[in-house]
């Protein structure tokens, strides 16, 4: 078996590469670019066919690679954060019209303050759109997920785009041993697109996405794609196993990590989950029960995936790289609502805020976070949501602060 | 350039392609330019629209269309034109789709998103080459949200936005020349009113490749406030008093394709429409009267010369 080192970002080209793509809409954006850059290289050398085409705003990008995969071709783009934003009247749009194609987004923290680094706020921001969403924590996953993200779209039972997301920088711009599928073998995996009914032809015209009158009519193709959205849950079980039996690598829904018996588990998404992971092999040392629950799904929701892997467990921590503004983690809250009342759920289930803008989650903050959980457990109170901040960091922004007020002085004072 | 086919009002088509009832208002002078442009386009078409009144023609279930339609969102039709045309030559180079299954990809928008928000995406389109045809309807001003101003408002128009005693305070934006300026295959200025010069323009534009763009200006009752019955003759006085020239640009030119003889005077068509009775009510604004003439005087002066 041959592993090549690959950057997230060109293990997501070469997922779109293998997935014999016929189309790119792409607009650049840091740390997505390198994805849309090793493709038009790949394309301008003729080493693969398809065509890119560069549009004037990630608006117009998410509009084209709707347009098209609505005609009947297979789409592939890229986008980030402000620029995920920026489209985001499309992501819904399209979601609508089941336009099913596939786009990496690389997550990277919104403005403001305007930022380059990760956290996972931008694609929460898609979650209620309709696009599917495969959360990633290695290089081989975001090649892998690209993969079976176009056997989930192009279902006959989902016709949905799907988003797979990567971690700005942690993943896109770090190289590691990723095996890159035969194609042959991919090409069984992922047979060509059926686009159906759904193209436009001079003999069968068609009207796509026209408007509604009233709230009949407009919830019924609302439930529609909620239903579509739903099947993907059983659809991408079957693609995960697909997956495994052509490849050797199993990609389940949720990941669980040395669950067995743990009483307490972290859940977390993306690739902060593997220092949640390492954290877990030490604790484990320490004699401590603890896990690790991954959902690499998050839309479609696996409430029934997570209500089995969390049943009987003591304590649960939901460690968000995200922010509500006024709520708190979006992973916990949607924890809680699919845990409520189901039989054998965890008495507690706390809320940690990590890693937002790239901030780092030390393995001691884990340890803490274990500790924490399991004081709840035996206190039967569940504290605060608890916002990660350490006394060195409230050191290094005092000092900043003192350095802003020191400019601005010698600034007034004309100095 | 071929010869036109359309030497006489007898030579236009007789039957429309397009259904009736629509959701239309009455008198709508831009569906009056739809119906035409539609007759010479046929049904090989794929419409994108954007947000706008043309909107409601495609209503669930129905639609007043032969061809084919998608509606994107207010700013980025001419993405979505991008979208089908580069899809459609995609299949057509791989041999799935026969070359007689193509379409023409049809841009069609209000003025709101031609000279404001969609901009842009156009820009975008002609700086790419896009081998697509972009049809504006326009009404001057947000006429499906009830006629607020918008950057085709013209000076001094009273919209539901500008209802102060001199009307609009800016000028309306010349995007003919903003599209001009992209180097496109072709652009022309239409009027339904005017439907021999509308029929030759648009057979032109088919017959060429790349970007196609086209403004109809769209005398609208609703908006505009003058009654349903008089849209043709509005439209014949916006071209007749010079307010609305009759233009395209193709090769590197702007040739105008009607020039008036003898211009009427810009109040004959001001006079017809409520949108302008307070440069007439209560009493007369000479000064700005002048200013709308002089205007329309310094345009031909300058074709003129």
């Amino acid at each position: 078996m041959t592993r090549t080192l690959l950057t997230g970002n060109a293990a997501a080209a070469w997922g779109a590469r293998l997935a014999s793509i016929d189309y790119v809409p792409a607009f650049p954006i840091t740390p997505q670019t390198e994805i849309i850059e090793t493709l038009a290289a790949w394309l301008d050398r003729d080493e693969m066919p398809g065509r890119m085409v560069m549009l004037e705003s990630e608006h117009s990008m998410i509009t084209a690679a709707g347009a098209a995969a609505t005609s009947g071709v297979r789409v592939f783009t890229a986008t980030s954060s402000q620029g995920l934003l920026y489209g985001m009247e499309m992501v819904y749009t399209v979601a609508g019209w089941r336009a099913p194609f596939v786009m990496v987004n690389v997550s990277r923290g919104l403005a403001t303050p305007l930022t380059l680094e990760p956290d996972h706020t931008d694609i929460m921001a898609a979650r209620d759109s309709g696009f599917l969403q495969i959360h990633c924590a290695s290089c081989q996953e975001v090649l892998d997920s690209v993969l079976i993200a176009y056997r989930l779209a192009e279902d006959p039972r989902v016709r949905l785009p799907v988003i797979v997301n990567l971690d700005g920088f942690y993943l896109s711009f770090t190289r590691e041993p990723v095996e890159i599928p035969d194609p042959a073998t991919v090409s069984r995996f992922l047979p060509p697109f059926d686009a159906e009914s759904t193209r436009f032809s001079a003999s069968a015209p068609t009207s796509q996405a026209v408007a509604v009158l009233s709230g009949t009519p407009y919830s019924y193709f609302r439930y529609e794609s909620h239903l579509a959205a739903l099947n993907a849950i059983s659809v991408y079980d079957e693609a995960a196993e697909a997956f495994a039996d052509a490849f050797g690598r199993r990609h389940a829904a949720v990941e669980a990590y040395r669950c067995e018996e743990a009483d307490i588990v972290f859940v977390m998404i993306g690739s902060f989950a593997s220092k949640a992971r390492e954290a877990v092999d030490r604790l484990r040392e320490a004699g401590q029960a603890v896990g690790l629950v991954r959902p690499r799904l998050l839309r479609p929701f696996p409430a029934e995936h997570l209500q089995h892997l969390l049943a009987g467990k003591r304590g649960v921590a939901v460690i968000d790289q995200n922010l509500s503004m006024g709520l708190g983690g979006v992973l916990h809250s949607e924890l809680s609502s699919a845990l409520y009342g189901k039989s054998g759920a965890p008495a507690v289930l706390l809320s940690f805020i990590g890693g937002l803008g790239g901030r780092d989650i030390t393995p001691e903050e884990f340890y803490e976070i274990a500790a924490v959980t399991r004081q709840a457990v035996e206190d039967g109170v569940v504290p605060p949501p608890r916002l990660l901040y350490t006394r060195d960091e409230v050191r290094e922004i005092t000092k900043l602060q003192a350095i802003a007020h020191a400019e601005r002085n010698e600034l007034e004072s004309g100095e | 350039m071929n010869e036109s086919h359309f030497k006489r009002m007898k030579d236009l088509p007789s039957t429309h392609l397009l259904g009736t009832g629509t959701p239309m208002c009455s008198g709508c002078g831009g569906l009056e330019a739809l119906h035409e442009i539609y007759d010479i386009l046929g049904p090989n078409t794929v419409f994108v629209n954007a947000a706008g009144c043309m909107t409601l023609l495609a209503v669930y279930p129905f639609t007043p269309f032969r061809g084919s339609w998608l509606y994107a969102a207010m700013a980025s039709a001419p993405a979505g034109a991008q979208g089908i045309r580069d899809a459609l030559d995609i299949l057509i180079e791989q041999q799935r789709l026969p070359v007689a299954e193509d379409l023409q990809v049809v841009v069609l928008t209000g003025d709101g998103a031609a000279y404001g928000m969609g901009l842009s995406s156009t820009s975008g389109a002609m700086e790419r080459d896009l081998d697509f045809l972009y049809i504006c309807y326009d009404n001057e001003g947000y006429g499906n949200t009830g006629q607020q101003f918008s950057g085709a408002t013209p000076h001094a128009a009273r919209t539901a936005t500008s209802k102060g005693p001199h009307g609009f305070a800016g000028y309306k934006k010349d995007l003919f020349a903003i599209w001009a300026a992209h180097k496109p295959a072709y652009v022309a200025t239409v009027i339904g009113a005017e439907p021999l010069d509308l029929a030759r323009k648009v057979e032109k534009a088919m017959q060429l490749k790349g970007p196609r763009l086209i403004i109809a200006l769209a005398p609208c009752p609703t908006g505009w406030d003058y009654d349903p019955r008089e849209s043709a003759d509005i439209g014949k006085l916006a071209v007749s008093t010079g307010v609305w020239p009759l233009k395209e640009y193709i090769d590197g030119k702007v040739l105008h394709t009607k020039v008036p003889k003898q211009r009427q005077p810009v109040e004959a068509y001001l006079q017809k429409q409520g949108r302008f009775a307070h440069l007439f009510e209560p009493q007369r604004n000479e000064q700005l009267l002048q200013e709308l003439q002089h205007s329309v005087d310094r345009y031909w002066a300058a074709v003129e010369h």
